[in-house]
């Protein structure tokens, strides 16, 4: 064992009345990633993330964070880990310290302590001015930002986010996302953020896993997935023209590299073993092609499903 | 880790408890219990004025008469602080279940006992202070109304009373947090633990309700409810020249005897006090056992 791992799980199983909802699971992330974990409703993303959590008990197999069993010393576990559910809720009724401050209790923070990291969290999530405010009167992006400190207030090793962006508007999404990865860059935290969005995986995390009816079907890097899903391991580029002509068609086909390309009015799809943008551009530029836009095609999280299990 | 357990329990507790104190619902219990306590104990005032000039036990008499066989203070107590327990805990579980907190509550480094250990604890202390605080208050303006100081055998007697009602409050609240563990709905919860709240004043009225004439068979269904137990106890408590019901029954009718002694009421009372004591204990181990089983899901 070179390297102790912050995230480990070897064959883990869980079976809901018969039902095996998290099949021989096996998962490795190293300190200081963010990783993604994909997948679609139900999948056993969030029955997961509860095992290693020491929240549920695994039929089978083991789970471990930071070489602590989750299953066996979950205490010890959940003093390094923090946890966003997907539901995340509040005390209502109670300002939005008092609740930080009930969290930070929990975890036996002295008194003095407790103040000084409530402060620190609520200025790194921007909710300082809320502080004294009920929950209530938050908004639900507000609330997600307060889910955020509430994990900070306890300075974990590893942060769990259920669907950290759920409910909440796309510029909030943004800022949610940026936020996650400046925290977990500043703080050298290790994040896991389960979602069923590509695009917002796509934007922080450093490798994903994909599950989908309790396996795991990838597990690498972002672009990787996206090419083995839908190009067989090539690129699609899309390129649109004001006009397409054939000699310009047949001049990209020359290109070294090129597969094939499809035409449909005045896109093109070129399909390629590499990233070619460079060497399309300068064909087009050559014949005297005018080019009003060009990019690599990225694909919704659904055609990849689609793709794996046709 | 013995530490962690003492820190995570307390903390729950205090948490708990300024909840309870800051809430809505327990300030408006707290204004009803005291008004009806204050218009309980002025009417019984009125009574020991007009009537038992040379009775022993005067101070307790403001508890226990009322003019008629209904000492009214008791009555108050017997129905109201049911309602008090249920109150306070018809929705301590599943209301965090369903608000997401329970998750995020259980995700930090504490025993998961000490969450329903933590609100058990702070709702009985809020009973417990709650109703020292209405007994005393309901005490001084007895003794300004009637002026006469209690004796020594009569605060003890009080003070067991008051230790009685709390144990009894406890049941109610072991009641409710036993629904609010099991139903997921926080209306279920709370009405469920107003039907067996009815339904134990029912077995208590029965003998109003039906004529029968097995007494006995009578007095085992009157039993097997907290109110007619805890009845029991309290008047026994209260009037030193009570006696059971079970006496009662024997002997036909209720007679005047000789008052018993403080060492004497509290070992008369004892079984049907251990009865109040076992039924909280089983509430409160089968919402312990299930709360400590329940899995936390995904949905």
């Amino acid at each position: 064992m070179s390297e102790q791992p912050v995230i480990e799980t070897i064959d883990l199983t869980k079976t809901y009345d018969g039902n095996t909802v998290v099949d021989r699971l096996n998962l490795r992330v190293e300190e200081g990633e963010i990783f993604g974990f994909l997948g679609p409703n139900g999948a056993g993303k969030t029955t997961t993330i509860l095992m290693l959590l020491g929240l549920t008990e695994p039929a089978s197999g083991i789970a471990r964070i930071c070489g602590y069993n989750s299953t066996r010393e979950p205490l010890k576990v959940k003093r390094i880990s923090g946890y966003v559910p997907e539901k995340v809720g509040f005390y209502e009724d109670l300002t939005t310290r008092y609740n930080l401050a009930y969290t930070a209790r929990l975890n036996g923070l002295s008194e003095e302590l407790v103040m000084k990291r409530v402060g620190e969290a609520l200025d790194i999530v921007g909710l300082s001015e809320r502080a004294n405010d009920r929950v209530a009167t938050l908004s639900r992006g507000m609330k997600q930002r307060l889910a955020i400190a509430d994990v900070l207030v306890k300075t974990p090793k590893v942060a769990f986010l259920d669907e950290p962006t759920t409910g909440i508007d796309p510029k909030g999404i943004n800022e949610m996302l940026d936020l996650i990865a400046m925290i977990a860059k500043e703080r050298r935290m290790t994040v896991i953020m389960s979602s069923h969005q590509l695009h917002q995986v796509q934007r922080i995390c450093s490798r994903v896993g994909m599950i989908a009816e309790g396996r795991m079907v990838f597990d690498g890097q972002l672009d990787q997935l996206e090419r083995e899903a839908l190009g067989g391991g090539r690129f699609k580029i899309e390129v649109q023209l004001v006009e397409t002509t054939s000699v310009l068609v047949d001049c990209i086909k020359r290109i070294d590299g090129v597969v094939g390309v499809e035409r449909s009015g005045e896109l093109l799809l070129i399909t390629c073993r590499e990233d070619l943008r460079p060497q399309i551009a300068k064909a087009i530029v050559d014949n005297d092609g005018l080019l009003v836009s060009m990019k690599i095609q990225s694909y919704a999280l659904e055609d990849i499903y689609m793709r794996y299990f046709k | 880790m013995k530490s962690s357990t003492v820190s995570g329990l307390l903390t729950v507790f205090q948490k708990e408890l300024a909840d309870f104190f800051t809430s809505w619902r327990f300030l408006i219990l707290f204004l009803i219990v005291f008004a009806v306590g204050i218009v309980a104990i002025v009417i019984d005032a009125q009574y020991i004025r007009q009537e038992v000039f040379e009775a022993q036990f005067v101070f307790l008499k403001l508890f226990t008469t009322s003019g008629q066989a209904v000492p009214l203070f008791v009555w108050f107590i017997a129905f109201f602080v049911p309602i008090v327990g249920i109150m306070l805990g018809f929705d301590t579980i599943n209301s965090e279940r369903n608000s997401g907190t329970m998750s995020r509550l259980l995700s930090q480094p504490i025993y998961r006992d000490a969450v329903i250990n933590g609100k058990f604890l702070a709702g009985v202390v809020t009973i417990a202070i709650m109703l020292t605080g209405l007994v005393l208050f309901v005490s001084g303006i007895g003794l300004r109304m009637i002026g006469i100081p209690p004796t020594a055998e009569e605060a003890v007697r009080l003070m067991s009373f008051l230790i009685v009602s709390v144990i009894y409050g406890a049941f109610w609240l072991g009641i409710a947090m036993l629904f609010s563990v099991f139903f997921r709905r926080v209306a279920t919860s709370a009405l469920a633990s107003i039907a067996v709240w009815l339904f134990g004043g029912f077995l208590f009225l029965f003998p109003l309700l039906v004529q029968l004439e097995q007494e006995r068979f009578v007095l085992a269904i009157m039993l097997v409810s907290p109110i007619t137990l805890f009845w029991q106890v309290t008047t026994l408590l209260l009037d030193p020249t009570a006696r059971t019901l079970g006496q009662m029954v024997q002997s036909g009718v209720r007679v005047p005897t000789s008052a018993l002694s403080v060492g004497q009421s509290l070992l008369t009372v004892w079984p049907y006090l251990m009865s109040i004591i076992m039924l909280t204990v089983i509430c409160f181990a089968i919402s312990y056992i299930k709360f400590m089983r329940t899995e936390i899901r995904s949905t």
